[in-house]
């Protein structure tokens, strides 16, 4: 009698592959066979990355960012020279060289971009100008951010009066021309030195671009409070502040961090406007609307003094502006696709 | 046994344009420690409004509690500040809501949201919260708790984000348990797990519970006394067995008339004709008077009294008596 006609043993053989498959699926910390739900963060990565434009724009935004802080240093490094520094010696008749040229008209790689009015290595002047473009626009939005959102939010939560009367503050202020009103503020506050000037200059841009933010997380907030889980953890004896901070903010995410991104390249613009009118950045600092500023007035003869910083803060803003509509659609529910 | 909850004649009313809704007029009750409490009637008959006016979550404006005592452990919690109640709640009274879809905070983890109620409440740390809210998840028999909490709301069905809401409301070991509809919006089957599971919870902790629905095979099932509203008042207060086999409301025996009888050959599914009345235009005389099919003169000029029926029994009616004589009791 051969092992496989005994019915037992038969059965004993067809039951244990099956019971170690049924154990795989009950422990599957063991078996790694778990199956992980992607978090909403991650399913909207996925999605932006699929946006051929925005993953161009968040490439381009990450070079520029990554060449801007790191450029200047690696320049003073390699070439020895400062984005400030003047030459002093072996002045020719002009101190504009084009891009790749040297003083007597040689080829060098000195300055890919030429030079400015008084001999400084444009390179270099972009790349510092970037930082401080960028850092006026980031720090001005987290500004905003920070206003805008507690004030939309504490406005939608308690709603009724505070609410009317928090929101007609908001509305008054968004009837002020905000340009001006950022003029006056600089010029009512004027600093001596450009880095005074500079945080004057951030303050005035994230004091007045918080209105729009506010208004957003309100409108969130005022559709969230009445959902149950608001409900919910209050009857759980949550208080007001942490159920603001933790159960309502994040929830309003999404939109914000839209229209943060959107905000960069607003309030960039807006630096740049102001430094080509001269409020914002001084010199020896540059930004990329002060380094414009300076190449316009050479225009018909040192054209690459307005092309290079222009074309680069151009190329940043649209960067941005993909980036944020491609993290709009990524961020919709309405769009969200399995 | 003591009473855990009293309710005395508890009026909460809403601010309308079109007048003002009395959504629960003049509602009292007891409830004792350990017992279940089943609260009954149609939508807008003011079931949940009494539970949010318990623990003080009636949205004001434009709602507002008029009057009554709500006292829970000889505490009356109308007068408590709101500090105190906020320790109250999920402490001692928790509640269950009737969709388990939106009562989760959709960007928390499972284990985030049922956390913050031990950390919030007993003074957990992060670690012993964390390892609460797994052996909570657990006992309410989500399987693999320990790799299902940091999971999001929406990876749950819904019957498994009841079961964490039960987790949560449960996690404290609250006195009272408010369970607003909580089967309600899931199907059947996970119904009756879930039912069970509260019936289950309820036996181990020996947590008082008030259960509202509109099923009354949930409150057969489930409940020691039961509470039929209308239109914000009490109509008919008993013990479930005798509520069921001796109803002295006509509006009660209609209720029960409604339920599908599967052993019934063929025929009509029974329904009370019209529709709930609305509370802010209410006309004197019985509420339930134009739908009452053995209505009288009397009801329609006069709001009908508060009769006792047996020491425990309670019915809104002016015929009360008669309606308990014809379903086999004896009034006392």
């Amino acid at each position: 009698m051969s092992t496989e006609q005994n019915p037992d043993h038969d059965d004993l053989v067809h039951i244990g592959p099956e019971m170690a498959v049924a154990e795989a699926d009950v422990h599957p910390d063991e078996s790694g066979a778990f199956v992980r739900g992607t978090s909403l963060w991650r399913d909207a990565w996925r999605r932006l990355l699929k946006n051929k434009l925005a993953f161009l724009g968040l490439v381009v935004v990450v070079i520029v960012t990554i060449a801007s802080i790191i450029g200047p240093t690696v320049i003073k490094a390699v070439f020895g020279f400062t984005p400030d520094y003047i030459p002093t010696h072996n002045i020719n008749l002009t101190r504009s060289l084009p891009p790749f040229t040297g003083p007597n008209g040689e080829f060098t790689w000195n300055h890919p971009m030429g030079t400015d009015n008084a001999g400084r290595d444009q390179f270099a002047r972009v790349l510092q100008g970037g930082q401080i473009s960028l850092f006026v626009g980031i720090l001005s939005t987290l500004v905003s951010l920070l206003i805008g959102v507690t004030y939309g939010a504490v406005a939608g939560y308690l709603g009724g009066r505070v609410d009317n009367v928090m929101m007609r503050i908001v509305d008054v202020l968004y009837s002020l021309p905000y340009v001006i009103v950022v003029i006056v503020l600089l010029s009512m506050f004027r600093s001596q030195t450009p880095r005074g000037q500079l945080t004057l200059l951030f303050i005035a841009l994230g004091s007045v671009s918080w209105l729009t933010m506010a208004r957003i997380v309100r409108g969130q907030v005022l559709s969230l409070k009445n959902q149950e889980f608001v409900l919910a953890a209050r009857a759980t004896g949550v208080s007001n502040t942490r159920i603001i901070f933790r159960h309502l903010i994040p929830n309003t995410l999404g939109p914000v961090i839209v229209y943060a991104t959107l905000t960069i390249p607003q309030i960039m613009l807006t630096e740049a406007f102001l430094s080509f009118l001269g409020f914002g950045v001084q010199a020896p600092l540059a930004s990329w609307g002060s380094l414009a500023s300076d190449g316009i007035q050479n225009i018909a003869i040192f054209p690459w003094q307005l092309i290079f910083p222009g074309v680069t803060m151009a190329l940043t803003l649209f960067s941005l502006n993909f980036l944020g509509d491609g993290l709009r659609d990524a961020l919709d529910p309405q769009m969200r696709m399995v | 046994m003591t009473n855990l909850l009293e309710v005395k004649n508890l009026r909460t009313y809403f601010e309308t344009d079109d007048g003002v809704v009395k959504a629960v007029d003049g509602i009292s009750f007891d409830l004792k420690r350990g017992q279940t409490l089943g609260i009954v009637g149609e939508s807008g008959s003011g079931k949940s409004v009494t539970n949010l006016s318990i623990i003080r979550l009636i949205p004001e404006p434009p709602g507002k509690i008029v009057s009554g005592e709500v006292v829970f452990n000889g505490n009356d919690l109308l007068l408590q500040s709101n500090e105190a109640i906020r320790k109250i709640r999920g402490r001692r009274i928790a509640m269950i809501f009737q969709d388990p879809m939106t009562s989760l905070n959709p960007f928390m983890k499972i284990s985030k949201q049922l956390m913050e109620m031990t950390q919030l409440h007993l003074g957990h740390t992060k670690t012993q919260a964390r390892a609460h809210a797994i052996r909570m998840l657990e006992t309410v028999g989500i399987p693999d708790a320990h790799a299902r909490a940091d999971s999001y709301p929406h990876e749950f069905s819904g019957g498994m984000r009841q079961r964490v809401m039960i987790a949560m409301a449960l996690s404290c070991e609250p006195e009272l348990l408010i369970a607003d509809e909580p089967t309600t919006a899931l199907d059947v089957t996970i119904q009756a797990q879930i039912l069970e599971l509260i019936k289950k919870l309820k036996r181990e902790t020996g947590t008082s519970v008030i259960l509202i629905t509109h099923d009354l095979g949930v409150v057969a099932g489930m409940t020691d006394h039961v509470i039929v509203m209308y239109a914000g008042k009490i109509f008919e207060q008993a013990p479930t067995n005798e509520l069921f086999a001796k109803p002295g409301n006509p509006y009660t025996k209609g209720l029960l008339r409604s339920v599908p009888d599967p052993t019934a050959e063929q025929g009509k599914l029974y329904q009370i004709p019209g529709l709930p009345p609305d509370v802010a235009h209410l006309k004197p005389g019985c509420p339930f008077a134009p739908r009452c099919d053995r209505v009288e003169e009397i009801c329609k000029q006069e709001f009908p009294p508060f009769v006792q029926l047996n020491a425990d029994h309670h019915s809104l009616c002016h015929f009360a008596r008669e309606v308990y004589s014809e379903s086999g009791g004896t009034p006392a």
